[in-house]
């Protein structure tokens, strides 16, 4: 790392940053509709969003800060088993091209805006759209937290923040403006402040690959000079665990977990309440099923990123800290000003999903804590006022969380959160599918798997950590290797099915379906879906 | 796979074979591993491993794509051509 502050990158930063902040301020005025004060608004833009901005949040959402530093940083790391990320997000697309659509509509129908919405309606379960919704809850905080580690790391490297002795206000003092103004016109324009500024940030990391992947390698003498430098990095012997680093494709014992996580990941995507807020500000159930055509551009991209942290290897960039990897390959290789382009679109990247997060995590308090169990006769009004609220509190605890604990411990929840909100599957996928499944079954097997998975990515060490030091472990009874997060989902349908039978046998009560099978067909437009949505999002012109 | 539950006329279909067919593929040949774990042959220098996966980004694409289509002729024709 170079001693002092990059003067140059930090001003075409501050320039990018500047922009942005003006955008997010703007954004409440842009497409504003009568009735400001609905939660379906601040929530999620008025479900107003067409196939081209849905595009850009989704992307702008799902490819995160974290993404473009922890890829990379894992290939650096370890070589192959780090490229799992490329085909997790190949198997996204056609999964949520089943099951989106129906989510859509039937959200759309009867006016929900979380997961837990229609999970209460659907099985007429408090206690199941309340176990959804914590879930949603703890596994987005640790994200949001991510999301500054994804700040804080091109900070570092641009040599703002001082060094060891420097007083922790200093230290802390960008990141805190950063997130200030985050919440503040997260806060002002709600959904619509991540969504305008997604085209900027989108553009940008286009921008960036698009570069990086040519002119890295020309000054780097070409792809095979490049894997074969990594290729003899990965060789070398890791004093800690006596094995070599890496390699350049996983083993016959690494592809277990490879298909695994894969697999799992996949699973988990679309359960994140971020990743539905997403979705359901579209406009039309098509915007959706056209979205998962044109979504895989984001994977082609992912996969050119993730390429980067052999180019790391090749280029010598030695960094204690993994994350450092690439923010500190951009430094190396590019002219200042451009490294500063490439650091604003890390930046910003951050800032997207933090704010779509915020919004989804207070979502879900608002609509399936504070309105189903503390004031039911809350208006509109008064739901939009407490999920802004919320939407604070939450980014406050996720700075309060990167300020005072070790960064592993964000990284060890956020490998715990996607466990966790693969545990809410069976609920909401397979509630859009089917009613066989019995409500007290499914709470069941969400408690199976939360605490298998928990317990078991306790039990994982790792050369630095002696818990959480990894998110695979052996599966019973099969003995492979295999991310826990599919285990536990495995074992948790497994109880939801052999409860439900018990369950019917002995006629436990099964609920209140509000939703009928129409219903998950339904697009805008169709009769019935317009006047359901007044009603439900209540007095509206 | 299929939104079978349209009402009167659940059946399978050719079609609709076709589409699950599509929206299967990439994860027969994502989750098979060993079928693409190995360096040769190179392409441009990057191992059969890394670029036969992002290969596998423009076909699944391509299949989605595909299914996508298919999906709103079986549509179109259920619904008796007035939707889109």
């Amino acid at each position: 790392m170079k001693d002092g502050v990059n003067g140059v990158a930090l001003a075409v930063f501050i320039f990018f940053f500047l922009a942005v902040t003006v955008m997010g301020f703007l954004a409440s005025r842009w497409r504003r509709a009568e009735n400001e004060h609905s939660l379906d608004e601040w929530g999620l833009g008025g479900r107003s969003f067409g196939t081209w901005v849905t595009w850009f949040l989704l992307g702008g959402d799902l490819y995160t800060a974290y993404t473009f530093v922890a890829v990379p940083a894992a290939i650096y790391a370890a070589g192959a088993a780090g490229f799992f990320a490329v085909p997790y997000t190949i198997l996204v697309y056609p999964l949520i091209f089943t099951f989106l659509p129906r989510l859509w509509s039937v959200s759309h129908k009867h006016g929900y805006v979380t997961t837990s919405d229609f999970v209460r309606g659907r099985f007429g379960s408090k206690g199941l759209s309340l176990a959804v919704a914590l879930t949603g809850i703890l596994a987005t905080m640790p994200y949001i937290a991510l999301q500054l580690v994804g700040i804080q790391a091109v900070l570092d490297v641009m040599g703002v923040g001082g060094g060891e002795n420097t007083h922790w206000f200093v230290k802390d003092l960008p990141l805190l403006i950063a997130f200030g103004v985050l919440a503040a016109y997260t806060y002002s324009s709600g959904l619509r402040a991540p969504a305008l500024i997604a085209f900027v940030k989108d553009t940008l990391i286009y921008v960036v690959i698009a570069v990086a992947i040519i002119y890295i390698p020309i000054k780097l003498g070409g792809f095979d000079e490049i894997f074969s430098k990594a290729g003899e990095a990965f060789a070398q012997t890791n004093p800690a665990t006596d094995k070599p680093r890496g390699a350049l494709v996983p083993g016959e014992a690494g592809q277990w977990t490879y298909a695994t996580l894969a697999l799992g990941s996949a699973l988990a995507l679309f359960m994140y309440p971020h990743s539905i807020t997403a979705t359901l500000s579209s406009r039309s159930r098509e915007v959706i099923r056209r979205n998962t055509t044109i979504l895989p551009l984001y994977s082609l991209m992912l996969g050119l990123l993730a390429l980067l942290g052999f180019m790391a290897i090749a280029a010598g960039i030695q960094v204690k800290n993994g994350q450092l990897a690439i923010p500190q390959l951009f430094e190396t290789m590019f002219p200042d000003w451009f490294a500063g382009v490439a650091f604003a679109a890390i930046g910003i990247g951050a800032l997207v999903p933090a704010a779509i997060m915020s919004i989804a995590a207070a979502n879900l308090f608002t609509r399936n804590i504070y309105k189903d169990f503390i004031r039911k006769d809350a208006t509109p009004a008064q739901e939009t006022k407490v999920s802004k609220i919320v939407s604070l509190l939450v980014k406050v605890g996720a700075l309060a969380f990167v300020l005072t604990m070790d960064k592993t411990v964000a990284i060890n929840f956020q490998l715990l959160g996607g466990i966790w909100i693969l545990q809410t599957f069976p609920a909401l996928v397979g509630g859009l599918f089917t009613r066989w499944f019995h409500r007290w079954a499914l709470l069941a097997g969400w408690a199976v798997g939360m605490v298998y998975g928990t317990v078991a990515a306790y039990g994982v060490a790792s050369p630095t950590q002696k818990h959480f030091g990894g998110s695979s472990a052996e599966i019973p009874g099969i003995g492979e290797i295999g991310y826990i997060g599919l285990t536990a989902f495995v074992l948790n349908v497994l109880v939801t099915v052999v409860l439900t039978f018990v369950l019917k046998a002995v006629k436990a009560p099964e609920g209140v379906d509000e939703t009928s099978p129409s219903d998950y067909t339904a697009d805008a437009g169709d009769p019935g879906v317009q006047v359901e949505m007044e009603k439900a999002t209540a007095p509206t012109h | 796979m299929s939104e079978a539950a349209q009402g009167k006329q659940p059946t399978i279909t050719p079609l609709r074979v076709v589409i699950a067919l599509c929206l299967v593929a990439p994860f027969v040949a994502m989750l098979w591993v060993s079928s693409y774990a190995k360096v040769e042959p190179l392409f441009a220098g990057i191992p059969f491993f890394y670029w036969y996966q992002m290969l596998w980004v423009l076909v699944s694409t391509l299949l989605t794509m595909v299914a996508y289509k298919l999906w709103q002729r079986d549509q179109r024709a259920r619904k008796g051509g007035d939707a889109r």
